[in-house]
């Protein structure tokens, strides 16, 4: 009873869909061995309060050279993005390269990329947890903060599309003096709305949520590190959390609940970006495998971005003990598994086109492959699906730089699987004297640069002034006091560590001796019941 | 109304574990005096930096109902976007999209789930902050200096007239109590 009950948290069903431990194998550096239970997820032998020294030191200093340097070259380009959208407004979306033809080219790419590159931060958040799979309380607060952050992204530009964008309360229901003239809620555009807000508002509270424990440990820090409106900003946000089991217990559940409803949310969101194109009857676009398509390519494009902030942040923030080798590994799989999926959906759109026998179809997807816009195609197909099958390989999971580089080339693949999908459907139409070709202006160009520069000048605020790592979930993790001895042999300075109040007093039980100790005759524990 | 508490500081959760195993393990053998359930000592609440697998059962916790609240919510959220929908495409201002019928009822299911998605994560999530009695700005009051970064408290009422401190003080320590001590409950009482 004992043994059951006192494996580690999350554990449950081990022998299915948690961490399997890997077989015998050498040790690597930042990696202990640890035969007892399994290999450690975090490395280094942290005590709880190491954790808390580990993840709040970087915020309390003040930014090193590198971080000023990043936020000023991130925010020059968010700059150039802001005059773009502002002479756009003011001059009106004929700044675009748009024609009668292409309708729809740069900016819908660009929302449904970023749209998808915030699937990632849901799918490690959500999924994954209710996967039971435990490497992901390393990565899962800075994805979040990256879906919050790409969403709004992406957000901006329906909403500018809009051309007037002081109305965008149009596309909210409410009764108004113009009839009441309501939206049309068979439009998938309008289904769009609610999918992307209620995204972005059930990932803000899920992240909160996440956030409030964090922020209660950090207030109670504060009486030595935070002064003036930092502390009063974490006072506020921590909402008086104590640490009460009753309030855990009920915490665990409302999170568990979040990620149920996360799961189901994330299908949902591009499934219904797909239906823009999905419910037209344009050729390359009106087939009924976009939603699952759509919805791999984005998860496959979201992690591909979650590896290229993690292995910056890893470096920048000396995060190498929490985000390891092994959680690098982890992702590069996930990576190669959508990656393969997408690829096999290149395939099946394909066949079905050359088996549908409707000429138009046909005609659609040669002009895909082949036609002007055929070298975008061989990009996409390189970069999603060719470029990933090195992760079959362990020892190139593990090399850092290859991994960056090929998570760079993944967005960039799928940034053009976007482009491909749309631009490449419309440009060829059912009227060859119609037949146009589209360019993106500088204002697009810049617009999407623009995006570039908000999403890493907001990473790098985030990472700043809240903490990347949930110090509450890692600390579940540590298995600390678990691993009889762990905390003598783990050599870490005298001054990092703090160790526990009276190490050498308090025997070190292990799960089996505690309450067997206790009970056993002789203790004060028969002659207290007695 | 002031009551007094023992309160036994922890350094790591698996002697936490044991230390609520034992207070709350059933008074006398099987056949001798009549069994209390839940032992012979209360516990008023345990204070934990971070979630331990099995803590809220070794504290005899019973499990939260807040599942009930997130699942009407969203039932509710969702069937009122649906008669929205219809309400306002079929009865308040019909207007004939593409012929297609005014009632369109697959076409209405996408916004119907997300509003059920959103009013079920909404209402869950302001039901923890009531129930739990917490709100922005609400001041702490914390059982021990380092309880959200690295100790675990358990908290102990001594109401009881079979409450001896002396017994109560030789089993947490044998449970690897780092500091005990009693105090006047200034911490939430009733909570």
């Amino acid at each position: 009873m004992y043994d059951a009950a006192l494996t580690p948290r999350g554990d449950r069903g081990a022998s299915g869909s948690t961490w399997v431990p890997e077989p015998e194998r050498p040790p690597e550096s930042g990696e202990p061995r640890d035969e007892t239970i399994r290999r450690p997820l975090i490395a280094g032998d942290k005590t709880p309060g190491q954790v808390t020294d580990d993840v709040a030191r970087p915020m309390a200093g003040r930014p090193t050279a590198l971080w000023w340097m990043a936020f000023f070259a991130s925010g020059g380009v968010m700059t150039t993005g802001v005059v773009a959208v502002a002479y756009q407004i003011a001059t009106g979306i004929g700044t675009w390269g748009l024609n009668k033809t292409v309708g729809w080219a740069f900016d819908i790419t660009n929302f449904v990329f970023w749209v998808g590159i915030g699937h990632a931060g849901t799918l490690i958040s959500a999924v994954l947890f209710l996967l039971r799979q435990r490497w992901r309380t390393s990565v899962n607060r800075s994805a979040e903060a990256m879906t919050l952050i790409a969403v709004l992204c992406a957000a901006l530009f329906p909403l500018i599309h809009m051309g007037r964008p002081w109305l965008a309360f149009w596309v909210v229901p409410y009764p108004n003096p113009r009839g009441s003239l309501w939206v049309n809620f068979r439009s998938p555009l309008l289904w769009d709305v609610f999918a992307i807000s209620t995204y972005f508002t059930l990932s803000a509270v899920f992240w909160y949520i996440g956030l409030v424990p964090d922020l209660a440990t950090l207030r109670d820090r504060a009486a030595d590190r935070a002064r003036g409106l930092r502390k009063k900003l974490l006072g506020f946000f921590s909402l008086g959390w104590d640490g009460s089991l009753r309030t855990w217990n009920r915490y665990e559940k409302v999170y568990l609940l979040l990620a149920g409803l996360a799961t189901p949310l994330v299908l949902s969101v591009h499934s219904i970006v797909s239906f823009d194109f999905a419910t037209s009857i344009l050729p390359g676009w009106h087939t009924t495998i976009f939603p699952p398509y759509f919805v791999a390519g984005a998860i496959f494009s979201g992690m591909a971005m979650v590896l290229t902030l993690m292995l910056i942040a890893r470096k920048t923030m000396r995060l190498e003990d929490y985000i390891t080798l092994r959680h690098v590994d982890a992702m590069t799989k996930l990576v190669l598994l959508t990656s393969s999926i997408v690829g096999l959906a290149y395939g099946t759109e394909l066949f079905i086109a050359a088996w549908s026998d409707n000429p138009f179809e046909q005609f659609t997807f040669a002009n895909r492959l082949f036609g002007p816009l055929g070298w975008g195609y061989w990009i996409m197909v390189a970069c999603n699906v060719l470029i990933p099958q090195l992760f079959w390989f362990r020892r190139l999971r593990r090399n850092l730089p290859l991994v960056f580089a090929v998570s760079i080339l993944i967005n960039v693949g799928m940034w053009f699987e976007r482009f491909v999908i749309i631009v490449a459907s419309l440009e060829r139409d059912f009227l060859p004297s119609s037949w146009a070709s589209y360019r993106p202006t500088s204002i697009e160009l810049a617009t999407l640069a623009g995006t570039f520069g908000l999403f890493f000048t907001a990473f790098l605020v985030f990472c700043r002034v809240l903490p990347v790592i949930a110090m509450a979930e890692v600390k579940g993790v540590l298995s600390y006091g678990r691993r009889a001895g762990a905390a003598a042999d783990s050599g870490v300075a005298p001054e990092t560590a703090r160790e526990p109040a009276e190490p050498d007093t308090v025997p070190f039980p292990t799960p089996e001796t505690v309450p067997t100790a206790v009970a056993a005759g002789g203790s004060s524990f028969e002659e207290v019941q007695t | 109304m002031s009551r007094r508490v023992m309160t036994a500081v922890f350094d790591r959760e698996e002697l936490v574990l044991g230390a609520l195993r034992a207070l709350r393990a059933p008074s006398g053998d099987a056949g001798s005096a009549p069994r209390r359930p839940g032992g012979p000592y209360t516990i008023r609440d345990v204070y934990a930096p971070y979630m331990v697998h099995g803590l809220e059962k070794a504290a005899g916790l019973a499990p939260s109902r807040l599942g009930w609240v997130c699942g009407v919510a969203g039932l509710l959220g969702a069937a009122g976007m649906l008669w929205f929908e219809t309400w306002v495409s079929a009865a308040d201002w019909p207007i004939n999209v593409g012929g297609k019928p005014f009632a369109s009822l697959p076409a209405f299911v996408p916004p119907a789930f997300e509003a059920g998605v959103l009013v079920a994560g909404l209402t869950v999530v302001v039901a923890l902050l009531a129930v739990s009695r917490l709100w922005p700005g609400r001041r702490p009051r914390l059982v021990h200096p380092r309880v959200t970064d690295d100790r675990f408290v358990v908290v102990i009422e001594e109401t009881d007239a079979a409450f001896d401190p002396e017994e109560a003080r030789r089993l947490l320590d044998a449970c690897g109590a780092v500091e005990i001590e009693e105090r006047v409950d200034e911490l939430g009482a009733g909570r």
